[in-house]
C-alpha cells in the first residue's frame, strides 16, 4: 500500500496558509479525527504532486486515498459527508445561494487583494489599499448586526473570511491599513469567531504571519 | 400555480446560457429577459446584482441569485425532481466543482484570446494553451464519464453544462484565428460528447453556435458587438 493511500483522512496543508485553514476550522466543527501533515512548498511531496496534479497545490484532503483539492471544495465536502452535526451552510436554498456567492466573493478578492498591501510599494500600494478598503466595506455591509455571516450560525462564509484576519496586522506593518479602523463592524464578529476552538487552535499567531510576510519580502527581493 | 422565474442574460452569453440549459434540464418555465451589458447597463441588473453587476441572474420568487455555477446549485437545491444537475456522492460533487474551477478560471480565457487576438502570435499562443486545457479536459472526460456518454453520467449534469456552453466560443475561436484544436485526433471524446450534448432538446435552442459568435465579433466596435 503506498503510502497515504486509505489512511482515513489525510490533510496536506501548509502552516500559514488562509486556504488551508479553512479546512481545519471544518474539520474541527466536525469534531473529526485527521492526519495533519505539513508540506514543504519549496519541496512537493510526491503523495501532494499526485493527489492533486493539475494545480500540486495546497490544501488537499485525502479521503481514504481519494483525494479533494480547492478550500471551498474541502470544506463543502466536509460539510455534506458529515450532514448529522454541526451544519456549515444553511437549510433553505435561498440562504445557500447567498453563503456560497459570499464565500465566492472571499475567494475571487481577499488574497489577491491582501497579497497587493505587501507586495506593492508607492502608487500600486495605493491603489491596492482602496480596493481592500472597498472589499472589507462591502462584507462589513454583508455582515451587518448578525452575529455571523450566515445568522446565528457560524458557517460557509465565516469559514472563508476568517483565516484573512491573521493578517491584518500584517496588513497594517507593510501597507499601513487597519482593517479594523476601516470596517469596526467586523471587530466583534473576529472576536466571536476566535472564541471558537476550531478556529482559535487553526489560525496562527499574527506575529508568526508577519514574520513570514517578512521572509517572503526579502526572497522577492521587496523594500 | 406558476412560480415566477426570470433569467436576466443574454443568448450569446454562455454564462447566461449554463442557466437556461438548467432550467431546461429540469422543466422549469420562466421568462427570459434579454438585459444591456454593454454602455449602460439595464437597471434591473444593477439592483439585482449590486455587487459584480453581470449576467446571468436568476430571479426566483422576486429574489436574486448571482453567479452561473452559484444558480445551478440552487436550482438543483429547489427543484429536487429528476435529474439532478449535481452528483448524489459528495465525493464526485467535489470532482465535478473542482473540474468547472479549472474550466472557469484557465480555459475561458484562452478562448477569449482566440476569439479576439489581434495578430496571428497570439492566436496561436491562445491556442496552444487551449489545446493543453482540452487534453486534461479529456481525460477529466474518462475519469467522470465511467464510459458512458456524458460528464455527468447517462445525463447531462454540472460540468456538462459548464463546458457545453463554451463550444460555441470555442469553435468561432478556431475559425477566427485559424487553428484547430477541438478535433477528433487529439480529442475523440470531447467530440463525441460535444455532438451528443448539442442535440439533447435542454441544450439546442439555447445553444448559440459558432456563426453566431463570429458575427457576434465582426460585428465589434471598440470590444462592443453591434448586433
Amino acid at each position: 500500500m503506498a503510502e497515504g493511500e486509505n489512511k482515513g483522512l489525510v490533510l496536506l496543508d501548509f502552516w500559514v496558509s488562509p486556504f488551508g485553514q479553512r479546512c481545519r476550522i471544518a474539520l474541527a466543527e466536525k469534531g473529526v479525527e485527521y492526519e495533519y501533515r505539513e508540506e514543504n512548498l519549496r519541496d512537493k511531496s510526491p503523495l501532494l504532486l499526485k493527489s492533486n496534479p493539475v494545480h500540486k497545490k495546497i490544501p488537499v484532503l485525502i479521503d481514504h486515498g481519494r483525494p479533494v483539492c480547492e478550500s471551498l471544495n474541502i470544506v463543502q465536502y466536509i460539510d455534506e459527508k458529515w450532514p448529522d452535526r454541526a451544519p456549515l451552510l444553511p437549510a433553505d436554498s435561498y440562504a445557500r445561494a447567498q453563503a456560497r456567492f459570499w464565500a465566492d466573493l472571499v475567494d475571487k478578492k481577499m488574497y489577491e487583494s491582501g497579497t497587493k498591501l505587501w507586495k506593492l510599494k508607492g502608487e500600486a500600494q495605493e491603489e491596492a489599499k482602496k480596493e481592500f478598503i472597498e472589499i472589507l466595506k462591502l462584507l462589513e455591509g454583508e455582515l451587518g448586526d448578525k452575529k455571523y455571516f450566515g445568522g446565528d450560525t457560524f458557517g460557509l462564509v465565516d469559514i472563508a473570511l476568517v483565516p484573512f484576519t491573521a493578517w491584518f496586522y500584517s496588513y497594517e506593518a507593510c501597507a499601513n491599513l487597519s482593517a479594523e479602523k476601516e470596517a469596526p463592524k467586523l471587530v466583534p464578529w473576529v472576536k466571536r469567531c476566535r472564541e471558537r476552538e476550531s478556529v482559535s487552535k487553526s489560525l496562527p499567531d499574527p506575529l508568526k504571519v508577519y514574520e513570514f510576510v517578512c521572509f517572503l519580502k526579502k526572497v522577492y527581493g521587496i523594500e | 400555480m406558476a412560480e415566477e422565474v426570470k433569467l436576466l442574460g443574454r443568448r450569446l452569453s454562455p454564462f447566461s446560457t449554463r442557466v437556461a440549459i438548467a432550467l431546461n434540464v429540469k422543466e422549469v418555465s420562466y421568462e427570459f429577459v434579454k438585459v444591456e451589458i454593454f454602455g449602460q447597463k439595464s437597471e434591473i441588473l444593477l439592483e439585482c446584482n449590486p455587487v459584480y453587476k453581470k449576467i446571468p441572474v436568476l430571479i426566483h420568487h422576486g429574489k436574486p441569485i448571482c453567479e452561473s455555477m452559484i444558480i445551478l446549485q440552487y436550482i438543483d437545491d429547489v427543484w429536487t425532481r429528476n435529474p439532478s444537475i449535481l452528483p448524489s456522492h459528495p465525493y464526485y460533487r467535489a470532482i465535478a466543482r473542482f473540474w468547472v474551477t479549472y474550466i472557469d478560471n484557465n480555459l475561458l480565457i484562452t478562448i477569449w484570446g482566440m476569439m479576439m487576438a489581434a495578430s496571428k502570435e497570439a492566436a496561436k499562443e491562445a491556442a496552444g494553451r487551449a489545446a493543453e486545457i482540452l487534453q486534461t479536459l479529456e481525460e477529466a472526460f474518462k475519469q467522470c464519464s465511467q464510459g458512458k456518454d456524458f460528464f455527468g453520467g447517462d445525463a447531462i449534469g454540472y460540468l456538462d453544462i459548464a463546458l457545453g456552453s463554451f463550444l460555441g466560443p470555442l469553435k468561432a475561436g478556431e475559425k477566427l484565428s485559424n487553428v484547430e484544436i477541438f478535433d477528433e485526433k487529439t480529442v475523440p471524446l470531447l467530440v463525441g460528447w460535444a455532438e451528443r450534448f448539442s442535440k439533447l432538446d435542454a441544450v439546442k435552442e439555447v445553444l448559440a453556435d459558432a456563426e453566431e459568435y463570429i458575427e457576434m465579433v465582426q460585428s465589434m466596435n471598440d470590444g462592443v458587438p453591434t448586433v
